[in-house]
């Protein structure tokens, strides 16, 4: 008889989101063990160094507000912090961080190692304990090992099948220097759920010491920086700058020369690729006109000399990859320390998971790249919504749910879930349809309430958010309460027109020229706050007088979202709904208005259709009481 | 599927044919047991038997469940356009179980199967209406799905133009081109001319539809009325010697060279002391002003209008019989009544070529719902902030007023207009 160990939640992975999971886990009161391979190997940066940016860095802050712990560890590792969107409206704003990966891994496993009631396990999970009614009930390890959990939290990366490609060359695999979790895999083929394959890409890695950086132009970071987690004000790491320089034309002859040898080009590759990080073949072959492609040049780390060029991953030959990195500019005498690759791997369809992102399997969650997504930070939002939920089912508490007018995190469950995925799935602020209220500034505002509720915010993030909320309420009360006459602000240099209507200096903080010192004089007690608390204030109000615009589609959206359809409905027999449409929505089956009309293709006639038989449906069920 | 129903599809009373049409799963049942099947979509004479008595000889035409009018399996039966025959024909249906329809239930399950859109069901029901050559045009062309192609080119502009505002927002940090304006604004503005001249046109389509008004104004006893039925051809108002015979407005609607058109006769125009002639004259003013079209009728050559009249109005002199010249006309002869009906159709004709393909009231509110987004986002772009974020909530909003119209503009669409424009790397 092997040993058991008995816990509540069990995550397999030390990923993005496997670590974000079992903190999750942790924080809600769930005994939890966390599975990696390789211990010293948790929290690694496997692609691009760095953290947030646009969408993604919404996502960030939203985990942050919810006490998460991939914000912390950014602002830890953070070498270059850079606000994107700078000087567009604060709605697009987001932070972004070239983070050192060592400081990164360190801070991660700092963080995981304070959270108590989280065991740590090396070692390789290869199969899942059947519970009663098909659920899981926990995972056995390699070397014999049961872990009894009431739910299991899958975080398995690129590890399902991975296969690596370099050129013509291709080995099983997961992130490199990782074995691929085969065995598991193949028993995650039999539980008999949907599957697809996915493709992404790396760059080379180019030794930093033999780049000629002297001609080339430079990306410091900002001059006021502004971190990834609510909790800090200033980097803790020493700033460094980034280099750019370009392809250019030989570079590109030297590729299209090549194309045959190039894994995706030469037909090796069946995944599919995002159309948003194309390689440097996709690149030179859809946009045969450009000349030139901008590279960014980004340190992996202070005592790493290790450089990341951001914008040329690539599967083609290692010889190839030598003379078109070495044909660009500074990099004419570069040594490649690790030649790009590109990665096929599994996925499992979203489609067929709840909010909670539990699976059709009781007791059984996923989160990140295994559900087709891409990113560090949308597999730590995943992480924390699968952690939070798979512990709360395990001390039987309500789930934790998000929706797409609340977040980000609502906007990716709700896409994944109704949309499923066609292309490793990245997060946009044009995914959002709530954009304006949806900000990486109030990303506290919006979610720490709600993670107060769901019992995942420490003591001392509840105190911190409950003081800045305090003077965020004042401030909007003294300002919201004084009311002026056009003549008073004419008085204090505010551009209005004299017709009569008292504003409320809320309103007047609106108006693009409007600065604090006016404010100030208006209404003198507005001086003892801070100039957080100010900013803060004034970037609600800049969007106050839109949010009504947006409000009116999230009242269509939940109108729709109350208009259920009935779990009998056979979509294959709704005539008029073309074949396609028609087995979409007998696969997705949406629950409701909403969900139908946000599966891909469809249409207003198709969505009547659909609506007309609800209707008709519930009719013939009230006749039939 | 829903139930079988039945209806007559021709005009109730006496006639040479009549149309019984029958649709739902149990069409081509309920057909069998009156007389034998024959195959869809070929005409066939039948006996049509019901309980051993022969109700009628009907010409008999079949269609297979996707390919009829509903989308559902029906039956088309043209009998003999009698009251008795129908009234049987009827009975009997009703006796095997099928249901009357409710009115418009064809149409509406012709939607509901999706054989026709919301546009094309509105182009139905005026084509049915239709009375006149302009009209039945126009439903033509909506019901040929003429609204949802405008629109669609619509929707084509505003995710190209929705696509680049977003491209600077999510792609900041990449290789982007950075200056998107010209291109936004050029779609902007060649998307609001189209929009306006179509709401514009809007106005015109509801009046190809609903007819236009013609007002005859002159002054007392110009022969106003006179004219009035001459050119209706029967004595709609009342004429005598009296000055002031017409108090109220009279309407009379006829086909003029194909358009629906309303005469309206209205008080003779005069300064006056009677308090009941005040109100006509009031009235005929209003009326006149939003008509489509003014015709004056003078009594004298040199008479002052109590009305201007606006860019393509028709000022003709009345009374021929007294005052002869080439262009007068007169009710009472018939002369120039050819030629004045002439000028007023080449005037309203020349109106009616502007009609746009959106003939609602509903069409043009989100017309008028996207031209307002669009301006306001064409104010955004040109402010001072030039705000990217609220330029894109506005252009999301048209696209969204145009929803109505046609499809729902998505955020997926978006993002393969930006990756299918823009080289995006990082």
């Amino acid at each position: 008889m092997f040993h058991v160990k008995h816990f509540d939640v069990v995550v397999i992975g030390g990923g993005h989101a496997g670590a974000e999971a079992a903190a999750a886990a942790v924080r809600v009161g769930a005994s939890t063990a966390l599975i990696s391979m390789r211990k010293d190997r948790i929290g690694v940066m496997s692609c691009n160094p760095a953290i947030g940016g646009l969408g993604k860095g919404h996502l960030v802050r939203e985990v942050d507000a919810l006490d998460g712990i991939m914000g912390l560890a950014a602002d830890a590792a953070g070498i270059q912090f850079r606000l994107l969107n700078r000087r567009k409206g604060p709605a697009v704003q987001g932070p972004r961080t070239q983070a050192d990966r060592k400081l990164y891994r360190q801070a991660i496993q700092e963080l995981l190692a304070r959270q108590p009631g989280l065991e740590i396990i090396e070692g390789e999970v290869v199969d899942l304990i059947d519970g009663p009614n098909g659920s899981v009930s926990g995972v056995e390890l390699l070397d014999g090992t049961r872990l009894s959990a009431a739910a299991v939290v899958l975080t398995a990366g690129t590890f399902l099948n991975g296969l690596i490609h370099v050129g013509d060359q291709h080995r099983s695999g997961g992130r490199e220097g990782d074995v691929a979790s085969v065995r598991l895999a193949h028993r995650l083929a039999g539980l008999g759920l949907k599957r697809g394959r996915l493709k992404t890409g790396t760059p080379p890695r180019l030794d930093g010491k033999t780049i000629a950086w002297e001609g080339l132009d430079v990306q410091p970071g900002d001059d006021e920086p502004v971190m990834l987690s609510f909790l800090n004000k200033a980097p803790q790491a020493r700033q460094v700058s980034c280099g750019i320089t370009h392809t250019n034309e030989r570079t590109h002859d030297i590729v299209r020369a090549n194309l045959g040898r190039s894994a995706m080009y030469g037909g090796h590759i069946d995944g599919v690729g995002p159309r948003y990080c194309p390689s440097i073949e996709d690149k030179v072959v859809r946009f045969a006109d450009k000349t030139g492609h901008q590279i960014f040049l980004e340190p992996e780390g202070l005592d790493d000399d290790t450089v990341y060029p951001n914008g040329i991953s690539t599967s083609l030959p290692a010889d190839v990859q030598h003379d078109y990195v070495r044909s660009i500019k500074g990099l004419e005498n570069v040594t490649i320390l690790q030649p790009g690759y590109a990665i096929e791997y599994d996925f499992f369809d979203p489609v067929a998971l709840r909010p909670t992102l539990e699976s059709t399997v009781t007791g059984l969650y996923f989160a990140g790249q295994i559900n087709g997504t891409t990113g560090y930070e949308e597999a730590a939002a995943q992480g924390l919504v699968a952690g939070g939920n798979a512990a709360a089912a395990a001390l039987g508490r309500a789930p934790v749910l998000f929706s797409r007018t609340d977040s980000y995190i609502g906007v990716m469950l709700d896409d994944l879930i109704s949309r499923g995925v066609t292309e490793p799935y990245r997060m946009f602020t044009s995914r959002a349809e709530y954009r304006l209220h949806l900000r990486a500034d109030n990303a506290d505002q919006r979610m720490t309430g709600l993670g107060l509720a769901a019992g995942l915010i420490g003591a001392s993030r509840a105190k911190i958010y409950d003081d800045k909320m305090a003077r965020i309420g004042a401030a909007n009360a003294v300002l919201g309460a004084r009311t002026c006459s056009p003549q008073e602000l004419q008085a204090v240099g505010i551009g209005v027109s004299r017709d009569g209507t008292t504003r409320s200096l809320l309103q007047v903080l609106a108006f693009a020229d409007t600065q604090w010192a006016q404010i100030d004089q208006l209404a003198p007690e507005m001086v003892s706050f801070e100039d957080e608390t100010k900013a803060q204030v004034w970037r609600d109000a800049l969007y106050a007088q839109y949010l009504h615009r947006e409000r009116a589609d999230a009242d269509t959206l939940r109108r729709n979202e109350l208009q259920r359809i009935p779990a009998e409905l056979d979509f294959t027999n709704l005539p008029g709904l073309s074949n396609e449409l028609a087995s979409k929505l007998q696969r997705r089956r949406p629950s409701n208005l909403a969900e139908a009309e946000r599966i891909e293709g469809m249409t207003p006639a198709a969505l009547l259709l659909v609506l007309a038989h609800c209707r008709k449906a519930n009719a013939a069920r009230a006749v039939g009481q | 599927m829903g139930d079988t129903i039945f209806a007559l599809a021709s005009a109730r009373g006496k006639a040479g044919v009549a149309v019984m049409r029958v649709s739902g799963p149990q069409a081509h049942g309920a057909l069998a047991r009156l007389c034998p099947v024959p195959a869809a979509r070929q005409a066939a004479l039948r006996q049509l038997v019901w309980q051993e008595q022969v109700l009628d000889e009907a010409l008999v035409l079949v269609f297979d469940e996707g390919a009829s009018f509903t989308g559902e399996a029906s039956v088309e039966l043209q009998v003999h356009g009698s009251l008795g025959v129908i009234k049987a024909l009827t009975q009997a249906l009703a006796q095997m179980g099928l249901r009357p329809a409710e009115s418009g239930e064809f149409t509406r399950r012709a939607l509901e199967n999706g054989r026709l859109d919301l546009a094309q069901v509105e182009g139905l029901a005026d084509l049915i209406d239709a009375e006149t050559e302009a009209q039945r045009r126009q439903a033509l062309r909506v019901l040929s799905g003429a609204v949802g192609k405008r629109a669609e080119g619509w929707r084509k502009d505003l995710i190209r133009a929705g696509a680049l505002v977003e491209a600077t927002i999510d792609f900041a940090d990449e290789d982007v081109p950075v200056d998107v304006t010209p291109e936004v604004l050029g779609l902007i503005d060649g998307l609001l001319t189209d929009l306006r001249r179509e709401i514009a046109g809007t106005r015109v389509a509801e009046r190809v539809r609903d007819g236009f008004e013609v007002a005859i104004l002159g002054a007392p006893n110009a022969g106003k009325s006179t004219l009035l039925n001459a050119l209706a051809g029967r004595e709609a108002a009342i004429t005598s010697e009296i000055a002031g015979t017409t108090r109220d407005v009279i309407e009379v609607r006829m086909d003029l060279d194909g358009l629906a058109v309303t005469l309206l006769d209205t008080a003779g125009l005069r300064e006056t002391a009677d308090p009941v002639e005040q109100i006509g004259v009031a009235r005929a003013l209003e009326r006149a002003g939003a008509a489509d079209l003014r015709v004056f009728l003078l009594d004298h050559p040199a008479e002052a209008l109590l009305m201007a009249p606006q860019a393509g109005d028709i000022v003709v002199q009345g009374k021929a019989d007294l005052h002869p010249s080439p262009e007068a006309v007169s009710g009472r002869t018939g002369q120039g009544l050819d030629q004045l009906v002439a000028r007023i159709s080449a005037v309203l004709v020349g109106k009616a070529a502007s009609a746009g393909v959106m003939t609602r009231e509903r069409h043009r509110v989100a017309m008028i719902r996207a031209v307002e987004a669009m301006e306001s986002a064409r104010h955004q772009i040109q402010g001072p902030s030039g705000a990217a974020e609220l330029v894109a909530l506005d252009l999301r909003r048209a696209a969204r007023a145009l929803d109505v119209l046609v499809g729902r503009v998505d955020t997926e669409d978006l993002l393969d207009e930006i990756f299918a424009s823009f080289c995006i790397g990082k």
